[in-house]
């Protein structure tokens, strides 16, 4: 978040509470990863383990029972890609473009 | 909700814990706190101690909580949780509401173990209707890893380092669980979010359960541990499977074991991945192989496998 954007104590709420819920969803953690998580659909059974056993709910469940990683919030952790029996999920480096 | 978690159908889709939060990767507390909030659902409060979780889910202006959420300090998080708990029960009297409410409250190992053990106590003795976690990542992580009291016996901690005249920490870790159960509760039990339905299954045992309950969440932490952040959920596995971390629960004084090691590991696998444990001689390594064969003679799991030479 950047300078400008923190607001002055007289508009911040009462008390210091925040009065939306889960409004951390607006911070992107992309930078603090090193290696990205890459989901084979055609290996992926949708066990869900990697879904399970992400610690930042970055694993998106589609409609039609899929899974895909929201990058904005993967922290790179590898988590995933080990909880994954069939190796569907490959750690790949984060490469500058 | 159904009654029982067996597979990955039968857990809630929702998240509780929105993404973005400032913890470490790799860290597993979050794992749990996931697992955990969706037993619970949406009707909860969940009251929270100084710690990692708290302070990296509540970075002002924003929160990771998509449940009520009280932030208290590190000393008082049961005594709150017996407020909320009143205050409910003062508007059920007066009929104000009827809708039932889950009330959590989550502390690190040191706002458990170490601060807030007193007003754990007092919660538990007055046997207010509410469950109290503790995630124990065995340190006070959050603030650089210092030695609490549920360290455990050889690791190394910034106030315990390893050198000529000692191999980190002296003294075993403190039996939360017996701690609890001594209070005559209906309800306690360990746990790990490396075995995801056991986890969830005793949290909703101990919502349902009438009065005080205290769920023991083991929760591997990649930087105090010093391991690999994929490795979490591996090392939780671990601990259960050497026999360091029995997966039991006790049930108005009836202890019964929930995930039986037939084999056990030796307590060396376990070791040998965390840096804090790097230090380790092989007399310390016996030392705490017999602490892990102790725990396993007290809880009946199985004799240790044969380490296969390569």
């Amino acid at each position: 978040m950047s300078k400008q954007g923190l607001k002055g104590w007289k508009e911040i709420p009462e008390g210091g509470t925040v009065e939306e819920p889960g409004s951390s969803a607006q911070f992107n953690v992309q930078s603090w990863r090193t290696y990205r998580p890459e989901l084979d659909k055609k290996k992926c059974t949708k066990c869900g383990m990697c879904w399970l056993y992400c610690p930042e709910a970055a694993i998106k469940i589609l409609d039609d029972g899929s899974y895909e990683i929201n990058l904005t919030y993967c922290k790179g952790c590898g988590i995933c890609s080990k909880a994954c029996a069939l190796k569907a999920i490959t750690m790949v480096k984060e490469e500058k473009s | 909700m159904s009654t029982a978690f067996r597979n990955i159908k039968d857990v809630p889709k929702e998240e509780y814990l929105a993404p973005g939060h400032r913890l470490c990767a790799g860290c597993t507390a979050a794992t749990a706190i996931r697992q955990i909030l969706k037993v619970a659902g949406r009707d909860t409060v969940v009251v929270s101690a100084t710690g990692c979780v708290e302070v990296a889910t509540s970075y002002f202006p924003q929160s990771a909580w998509k449940v009520p959420w009280v932030h208290v300090a590190f000393e008082n998080t049961a005594a709150v949780a017996s407020g909320i708990e009143s205050a409910m029960k003062a508007l059920y009297r007066k009929k104000k509401t009827t809708e039932r409410v889950n009330i959590i409250a989550l502390g690190g190992d040191g706002g458990t173990f170490d601060i807030g053990l007193q007003a754990l106590s007092g919660a538990l003795e007055r046997s207010h209707d509410f469950i109290y976690i503790c995630y124990d990542n065995e340190a006070y992580m959050n603030t650089g890893v210092q030695r609490s009291s549920a360290t455990p016996y050889c690791a190394a901690t910034t106030t315990c380092p390893p050198g000529k005249m000692s191999s980190g920490k002296r003294t075993e870790k403190k039996d939360l669980v017996a701690i609890a159960v001594a209070h005559n509760i209906p309800y306690a039990a360990t746990a790990t979010p490396s075995y995801p339905f056991d986890l969830m299954n005793k949290v909703k045992r101990a919502l349902d359960v009438e009065g005080p309950a205290l769920v023991h969440v083991l929760t591997p932490c990649p930087t105090g541990w010093r391991f690999d952040t994929d490795s979490g959920i591996d090392i939780g596995k671990l601990a259960v499977l050497t026999g360091l971390w029995p997966l039991y629960e006790v049930v108005d004084g009836v202890t019964k074991l929930t995930v039986q090691v037939p084999k056990r590991e030796p307590v060396k696998k376990y070791l040998e991945i965390q840096g804090r444990f790097k230090h380790l001689k092989e007399a310390d390594v016996a030392e705490v192989q017999k602490r892990a064969d102790m725990l396993a003679a007290k809880f009946g799991l199985g004799p240790v496998r044969e380490q296969v030479q390569a």
